[in-house]
């Protein structure tokens, strides 16, 4: 007792208004005042990277979404001798615009307007947007009628503002005939060879099932793996061991995974090359141990009392942990999928490997066809020399992060819908 | 995981001889659990070191003794909590109505429901206060009809004194209710898979005293419906709400007798000096 009374005599009261107090509360008002800035300058800088990023991509990737064209007057009764609109219903539809010999048509009647070298002027396609119109709108085959058909990729990049010095000619040319059009061929079309022709639906298609298979197998198998290690599994060196594991495999780079998808899935189960089946496969093996990380943190922020609670009115473990601990621990797990999904729909490493970069024109019909997937997509026309599929590539591009919105948005709607109020 | 010495003549060894279970007598009504010679061991630690106590239909026991000496431990041993903790391990006797609670034939989940758990800190589902109570019910079939499940409920609410309060709210959520409250439904969803014994484990601590008072009341009402063990580190709240108390010190039983006995007239000199407030 006596020690600490002399401590306390001997101490002097704490002077507040002091020099080296004041300089002090000072120093600490500045550290804390640049603590705020540098965070509000890493906020800005990440908003503008994003902010230019949107900006240049939207900019460029507009124009993908329309195309020049020119028009064309067809008089189709005097060009399919009398065809009626009944024969382009129904059934037998498609054989018979096939028989009607489109291409023939569309030709002769450009060659009537621009003269014997016109069909240069336009996309090699062009006559496949007069089959789908016919298709679409039977009785146009009963008049003359004056259709847009898109222009030439040259023509079409000099006219929205880039081209060749040649193609800037022939558009000077055709001055006051050119408009802009509504490019549909790119929202339901698949790759061509043509950038008038080309579209994202066959990657997009291609995504979706990917996604779907990825998430078929790495959700469950990730949430039950995570339920497993974290409720059921003792803990001992081997768990330690699985652990250790699981998270050095979140960070391997993704193209290894490609490599095992394709030592595994296709030269040990012969699974076909190029197929969503594969794809998914192997993007599940790489979003599994996101899901497994982030699921085990979500179980393992479920508060013990819960636990206790169920067992303690006569649960089982099984009851426990799908009454109580996964409907609690769902949100977190969903964060981790959010996070494993987007990093999958944007990969294009490890589906090179498995062959996923072939050139797929129609669109997958199933999990075992040939597929392709929008990031790869945009990586095969990134690297063309045709000038027209620049718009194209960015126009993908914004596809590629308004389906990864989307898909964010879904699992955040989820995620709130399942959060628990306490 | 638990190891059982089923060893009948071990109530004779000398550990016994001064934490031998108080003779039964009238009034106490039936013998609803007894313990034999309970040793556990958290791992090398040794947590409770063979405690033999009966616990009767008509009594509230109550355990107190320093934090730390083995109550959760030892409670937590009577509806297999323990379990739940790898390195427990549990040896010795302890019956449920004569029927052994650690032999292999015993359904720990049912065993659970029938001796029901009130934890120190209130923890409700976060659920509405309806599906709080129901999930009991449910899990065990107990209610065939909705019927059957709204009267479970309500019958439950009532008996947890807590229908008058939240009658006209049973779907807002349980967390939303005030600390009383909640610990009064966590009872309340005890009382409804229809439990024999009721085991509390501190259920006041985290109480005001006002919320305490409202246990406490409740716990001399549901006196006689079911065997009540409260453990409670609050010797008024022993001396208010037990008729039976035992005495635990560093994993030992000390002294195990009639609650207002051990409060006026402790046979040992540990009890003696806890009870006075020397320690703990
Ligand atoms: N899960 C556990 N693992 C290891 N030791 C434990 C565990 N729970 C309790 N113990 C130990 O067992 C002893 C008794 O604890 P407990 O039963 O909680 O005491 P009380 O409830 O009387 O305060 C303490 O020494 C404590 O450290
Ligand atoms: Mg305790």
């Amino acid at each position: 007792m006596n020690s600490t009374a002399a401590f306390v005599e001997e101490r002097n009261p704490t002077d507040w208004q002091g020099d080296a107090m004041q300089k002090r509360i000072r120093k600490r008002y500045a550290s804390e005042r640049r603590f705020k800035a540098l965070g509000l300058g890493a906020i800005i800088l990440s908003a503008s990277f994003l902010a230019f990023l949107l900006i240049v991509m939207v900019g460029n990737g507009f124009r993908g979404f329309t195309q020049t064209e020119l028009p064309v007057e067809i008089d189709f009764p005097a060009m399919t001798g009398g065809a009626s609109a009944s024969q382009f219903e129904g059934a037998n539809a498609v054989a018979n615009v096939r028989t009607l010999g489109v291409r023939d048509i569309v030709n002769t009647s450009v060659q009537i307007q621009y003269g014997e070298q016109g069909t240069e002027l336009f996309s090699a396609g062009s006559w496949q947007t007069v089959q789908s119109e016919i298709l679409d709108n039977p009785d146009i085959v009963t008049s003359k009628a004056t259709l847009y058909l898109p222009v030439e990729s040259e023509i079409d990049v000099a006219y929205k503002g880039d081209g060749s010095a040649s193609a800037e000619e022939k558009v000077a040319e055709l001055e006051g005939k050119l408009s802009t059009g509504f490019n549909s061929n790119f929202l339901f079309n698949s790759d061509a060879t043509d950038p008038m022709q080309v579209g994202i639906w066959g990657a997009l298609k291609g995504s979706l099932i990917t996604m779907f298979i990825t998430l078929l197998i790495a959700f469950p198998v990730g949430v039950l793996s995570a339920l497993y290690l974290e409720e059921y599994a003792p803990k001992n060196r081997f768990t330690d061991l699985i652990e250790v594991s699981i998270n050095n495999l979140a960070a391997v780079p993704s193209i290894i995974f490609g490599l095992l998808g394709l030592a595994v899935f296709l030269n040990l189960f012969g699974l076909p090359r190029s197929a969503a089946l594969v794809g998914g496969l192997t993007l599940a093996l790489m979003t599994m141990p996101v899901i497994v990380i982030s699921g085990r943190n979500a179980v393992k922020a479920v508060p013990p009392s819960i636990r206790e609670a169920a067992l303690g009115i006569g649960a089982s473990q099984m009851q426990v942990v799908f009454h109580h601990v996964l409907p609690l621990a769902l949100p977190g797990i969903l964060t981790g999928t959010i996070i494993g999904m987007a990093r999958a729909l944007g990969e294009t490493a490890p589906l090179l490997m498995i062959g996923m970069r072939a050139f797929i024109a129609t669109p997958p019909g199933g999990i075992v066809e040939p597929a392709t997937v929008l990031p790869v997509q945009i990586f095969l026309w990134s690297d063309e020399v045709n000038r027209g599929f620049v718009e194209k590539t960015s126009a993908a591009i914004i596809v590629l992060l308004l389906f990864l919105l989307t898909m964010n948005a879904l699992a955040i709607y989820l995620r709130n819908r399942f959060e628990t109020r306490w | 995981m638990t190891e059982l010495i089923d060893n009948a003549s071990s109530s004779e060894s000398p550990i016994m001889t001064e934490t031998a279970p108080p003779a039964i007598s009238a009034g106490d009504g039936p013998l609803k659990m007894t313990t034999r010679n309970v040793d556990v061991f958290y791992g090398e630690k040794q947590a409770i070191n063979g405690v033999s106590i009966d616990v009767t239909m008509d009594n509230v026991t109550a355990f107190i003794g320093p934090s730390g000496c083995g109550k959760s431990t030892f409670l937590r041993c009577l509806n297999r909590m323990n379990d739940t903790i790898p390195i427990a391990k549990v040896s010795g006797e302890i019956t449920l109505e004569g029927e052994d609670i650690y032999a292999p034939s015993m359904d720990v989940v049912q065993l659970r429901a029938r001796v029901g758990m009130v934890f120190q800190k209130p923890n409700p589902f976060p659920k509405s206060i309806y599906d709080n109570i129901a999930y009991g019910p449910r899990i065990h079939g107990l209610a065939s009809t909705k019927d059957e499940l709204d009267n479970i409920v309500e019958t439950s609410l009532q008996r947890a004194g807590l229908w008058g309060e939240v009658s006209d709210r049973l779907q807002d959520s349980g967390t939303a209710l005030s600390g009383g409250q909640q610990q009064r439904l966590c009872i309340a969803r005890a009382i409804a898979v229809d439990p024999e014994v009721i085991l509390m484990d501190e259920p006041c601590s985290a109480l005001d005293p006002i919320a305490t008072a409202k246990i406490e009341e409740l716990i001399h009402e549901l006196r006689g419906k079911y065997a009540i063990v409260i453990v409670t580190h609050n010797m008024q709240q022993a001396a208010r709400v037990s008729q039976r108390t035992a005495f635990f010190h560093l994993g030992t039983l000390v002294e195990y007798g009639v609650t207002s006995d051990i409060f006026t007239n402790p046979t040992q000199e540990k009890t003696r000096d806890y009870i006075t407030g020397r320690y703990g």
